[in-house]
């Protein structure tokens, strides 16, 4: 599984809250998420997302399990998140929904080009190649397929 | 040798596995989207070998037309599904679950985060989201990669007026908010037997404020007797001899009440350092310090005196109210000028009953102070109760009296 696009750099341990506000949850309109995406840290980076790769510090996802953090990134058009690691239930739910999470720490060059293969385990940014290590094969088949709701789909 | 996670997921850390769960819970803010995913699964049957629940406690009651028709939903849904299912008053998922339904050894799901504070009981307690939540309604079973430990030996007895809440805030200070991102936490030591089964739902509780899957207790008689109150023969767990991947030293009798300050949890300073500091509204209740312990203890320091500035009490469940009730710890608090909510999670998430106005400071017995998490604009600091009651009664952060 292949993609790119143009690096959105953040900072570390990103909580969940700043991700999507608790103000927002209480609804099933996934679009009201990725309106709001990031609006209490900064309300400039909603427009920015579509086609982005985020490249956040450490610990990306940290705090509440609210699976609507990731949907709203995905939502938003986020095509992947890299960070050298990420809070554990936002890692799982992010796989889980179909979003690419990569674990690596890379420099970040805001709206630099930033390309990535998850089964081979590298991405390019700024001519250079850093190998990460690949999500397990599990993982992987989840998020090919799209989210664990279309993984369990073709596997019943 | 194992770890406890080890023995209970039955396999050497870094492995994977599919392993059954014992226990596995949402409540009215995961479960819109857990009955979602189940949805697009196709539905079906829900797994008997697990043991399902739906609490509501996160907006209770409603606090507008659009939560109570998703709410409405929800309770449908549990009617037609026969789980276990508690109604707005009833509780806090993880309360609810710590009141005689968790037991030693048992693997227990919730789709919330703050789910590691089950592991008090000796069993392997954590969070996952929604999508997660419903495979495992489905299935009965999840996969989960053992997690390496880290060992929090404790040692000593409290001293002065420090509580579980500030030795939960010292020792995520010093692994810091990601330094047990995959690892489970074990308390250990001869510490842990003084720790009452309330002081290790408050250690548990801040585990994933560490980034730990995990936070732990190993059964012993403090647990088999506290059980044992609920109805259930339980026995201890021996600790073996184990390998942790980092252990951390902590003599409880050098702890002090501190405060975390906004908007991080592991920026944690003595109350000393912060005296004075104004308040606009002091907040006790939650999955960390909203129990009939917590009220009580608050009931103490502030009885037959007033609060100076607007203090929202919340018991954890409806047992928690019910004691408070009959021992007249209701009434003290009451009496002192305290608003009483329902039970539930109360204002802890920025959802309602006690959101804060933009400027507004809380001091709050909570477990997170992220920005704008209780209103836009306003900050948290977090405490023990209490420094709490101290500080509700001056209306400004206060070093609380040695009891």
């Amino acid at each position: 599984m292949q993609g790119e696009g143009r690096a959105v750099c953040l900072p570390a341990d990103i909580d969940t809250d700043l991700v999507i506000a608790g103000r927002y949850l209480r609804t099933k309109d996934r679009s009201v998420w990725a309106c709001h995406v990031f609006e209490d840290l900064d309300p400039a980076l909603a427009p920015t997302l579509s086609g982005a790769v985020i490249v956040a510090g450490k610990n990306f996802g940290c705090g509440s399990s609210r699976e609507q953090a990731a949907i709203a990134l995905k939502e938003a058009g986020v095509v992947a998140v890299i960070a050298p690691s990420f809070a554990r239930i936002f890692f799982r739910n992010a796989i889980n929904i179909g979003l690419p999470l990569i674990e690596c720490d890379l420099p970040c060059t805001k709206g630099e080009l930033v390309k990535f293969d998850l089964a081979a385990g590298w991405v390019d940014a700024g001519r250079k190649r850093v190998a990460f290590r690949q999500l397990s094969p599990r993982m992987q088949e989840i998020l090919i397929a799209g989210g664990l709701v279309e993984y369990w789909r073709k596997r019943q | 040798m194992s770890t406890l996670s080890e023995r209970i997921l039955g396999a050497a850390a870094g492995t994977y596995v599919d392993r059954k769960v014992d226990r596995a819970y949402a409540h009215d803010g995961t479960g819109v989207l857990t009955l979602e995913a189940i949805k697009s699964m196709g539905g079906g049957r829900l797994s008997g070998s697990t043991r399902i629940s739906l609490l509501f406690d996160h907006i209770v009651p409603a606090n507008n037309s659009t939560t109570a028709t998703l709410q409405r939903e929800l309770r449908e849904f549990a009617r037609s599904s026969c789980l276990h299912f508690s109604d707005i008053g009833g509780g806090i998922c993880h309360q609810l679950m710590s009141e005689g339904v968790v037991l030693p050894g048992e693997v227990v799901v919730g789709a919330d985060s703050h789910s590691c504070t089950l592991g008090a009981f000796g069993a392997f307690a954590t969070g996952v989201g929604a999508t997660d939540m419903a495979a495992i309604w489905l299935t009965g079973e999840t996969w989960f990669r053992v997690p390496h430990s880290i060992g929090v030996h404790l040692s000593g007895t409290f001293s002065g007026a420090a509580e579980a809440k500030d030795l939960a805030l010292t020792y995520v200070s010093r692994l810091g908010m990601d330094g047990a991102t995959y690892r489970a936490l074990e308390f250990i030591g001869e510490g842990t037997a003084a720790l009452s089964m309330d002081d290790r739902l408050v250690l548990c509780n801040l585990a994933v404020e560490t980034g730990a899957k995990a936070g732990m207790f190993y059964a012993d008689d403090v647990t088999v007797d506290y059980l044992k109150t609920l109805g259930h023969a339980v026995s201890p767990q021996a600790a073996e001899p184990c390998n942790y991947v980092q252990e951390l030293d902590i003599d409880l009798s050098d702890i002090v009440p501190v405060v975390a300050v906004p908007p991080r949890v592991d920026t944690v300073k003595p109350v000393q350092d912060l005296l004075g500091l104004p308040l606009d509204q002091v907040f006790v209740g939650t999955c960390t310090n909203g129990r009939y312990s917590d009220l009580a203890r608050f009931a103490r320091i502030v009885r037959k005196k007033k609060v100076a500035i607007r203090t929202i009490v919340v018991p954890a469940s409806r047992l928690v109210l019910e004691k408070a009730i009959r021992t007249g710890v209701l009434a003290d608090i009451v009496e002192a000028g305290c608003t009483v909510g329902s039970p539930g999670c109360g204002p802890c998430l920025g959802a309602h009953m006690g959101v804060l106005g933009e400027g507004e400071v809380c001091l709050s017995t909570a477990n997170r102070n992220f920005k704008n998490r209780m209103g836009v604009g306003g900050e948290i600091y977090l405490a023990s109760v209490a420094t709490a009651a101290a500080s509700a009664l001056k209306g400004e952060i206060t070093e609380p009296e040695v009891p």
